[in-house]
């Protein structure tokens, strides 16, 4: 059994949990990592027993894409200053899909600038509220400053096929830079 | 020892900086100045916030020693885990599994199939970090089977990209 995974960032509330939602096999579920003061060297919590920990919720959906395949989507956590789990949760990862609301559309330019700095195959989706997209996929290409190659897709992350049509767009990407990058 | 990174916050509407941005109309864009990959600084440090993280809307106060106490306090598992890899209970052998943990016997009840380190956390209600250094645990011990992609050299390779493009595409 193999298992693969993609990441879906953005912005608080932008809809990361309902575009999991919509194209999981399961209702989302929740992980909890419990993050600590303690660095890397420390493996032995009895010898600071007053430590204080910050839990950590993270969505996730399951995809059975074959037999032998299943597809993990994980929500990163929303907020900036649990980034350092995003570089674990990102290790493997086929990729990632930034999901932007063009009212808010800073929220989503600490994910562009993670992604693109850690050198992960990344889509933008502008998810349109209520089928709203006031705004144009090179007006947001330029507004976020991406490279030209990032593709933009609009989505509706309510809608499966809406989802999934995103999903495809990233593994596409992603096969694209890895053969540029091997040629 | 450093915090995650505060943002440099771009700049607001009506204000759109000399950068690479140009702002949507009326909106805002991406800040000048970004320092690409070489800087370090830049990145998300893996280290957690300082001696005292400050806790908010997502965070939750409690003894750090409870979450652990079933891994004896260990934070390391004894081989690295990937949040998505897989695991499933080995085929029995005479063994006695009552001398096991009531945890490592929950774990071995929910992976009669495949599932993944992620859903043990999430189903059985353990942190994630937690789940880790059982089922690694476990799977020195042969309890359980443990499938993961070798990551070292990048992502999955063009033939697993396509396969999952098919998979999406017939979905």
């Amino acid at each position: 059994m193999t298992s693969v995974k993609i990441v879906v960032a953005g912005g608080f509330g932008v809809g990361k949990t309902t575009f999991v939602g919509s194209v999981s096999e399961i209702t989302p579920l929740t992980t909890e990592a419990v993050m600590t003061s303690a660095s890397t060297e420390m493996d032995d919590l009895s010898q600071v027993p007053d430590k204080t920990t910050t839990t950590v919720a993270m969505d996730f959906g399951r995809l059975t894409l074959d037999a032998g395949l299943i597809l993990y989507l994980f929500g990163t956590p929303g907020q900036h200053r649990f980034w350092f789990m995003w570089d674990d949760l990102i290790h493997g990862a086929i990729g990632a899909v930034v999901m932007v609301d063009t009212r808010r559309l800073a929220d989503s330019f600490p994910a562009v600038d993670y992604f693109e700095a850690a050198g992960i195959p990344f889509i933008i989706a502008i998810n349109g509220f209520y089928g709203e997209f006031p705004y144009g996929s090179k007006d947001v290409k330029e507004a976020l400053a991406v490279s030209p190659h990032v593709p933009i897709v609009r989505c509706d992350a309510r809608d499966r096929n809406s989802t999934k049509t995103a999903l495809i767009s990233l593994v596409e990407h992603a096969m694209t830079m890895q053969m540029t990058a091997t040629q | 020892m450093r915090g995650p990174r505060e943002v440099d916050r771009p700049p607001g509407p009506g204000s759109p900086g000399p950068g690479r941005g140009r702002p949507l109309p009326g909106g805002v864009s991406r800040g000048p100045g970004r320092p690409l990959p070489s800087g370090a600084q830049k990145l998300p440090t893996p280290i957690p916030p300082g001696p005292s993280p400050r806790l908010g809307v997502e965070g939750e106060k409690s003894s750090l020693v409870r979450p652990y106490a079933v891994t004896g306090g260990r934070t390391q598992p004894r081989y690295q885990l990937q949040i998505e890899a897989m695991v499933a209970a080995s085929s029995y052998e005479a063994r006695d599994l009552s001398v096991l943990s009531p945890e490592c016997q929950a774990i071995l009840g929910f992976c009669r199939d495949w599932r993944s380190v992620a859903e043990i956390s999430a189903v059985l209600r353990m942190p994630l970090g937690v789940a880790r250094v059982l089922v690694a645990d476990m799977a020195v011990e042969g309890l359980v089977r443990v499938n993961q992609i070798d990551h070292s050299h990048g992502g999955p390779d063009l033939n697993l990209l396509e396969r999952v493009l098919s998979g999406l595409r017939k979905l």
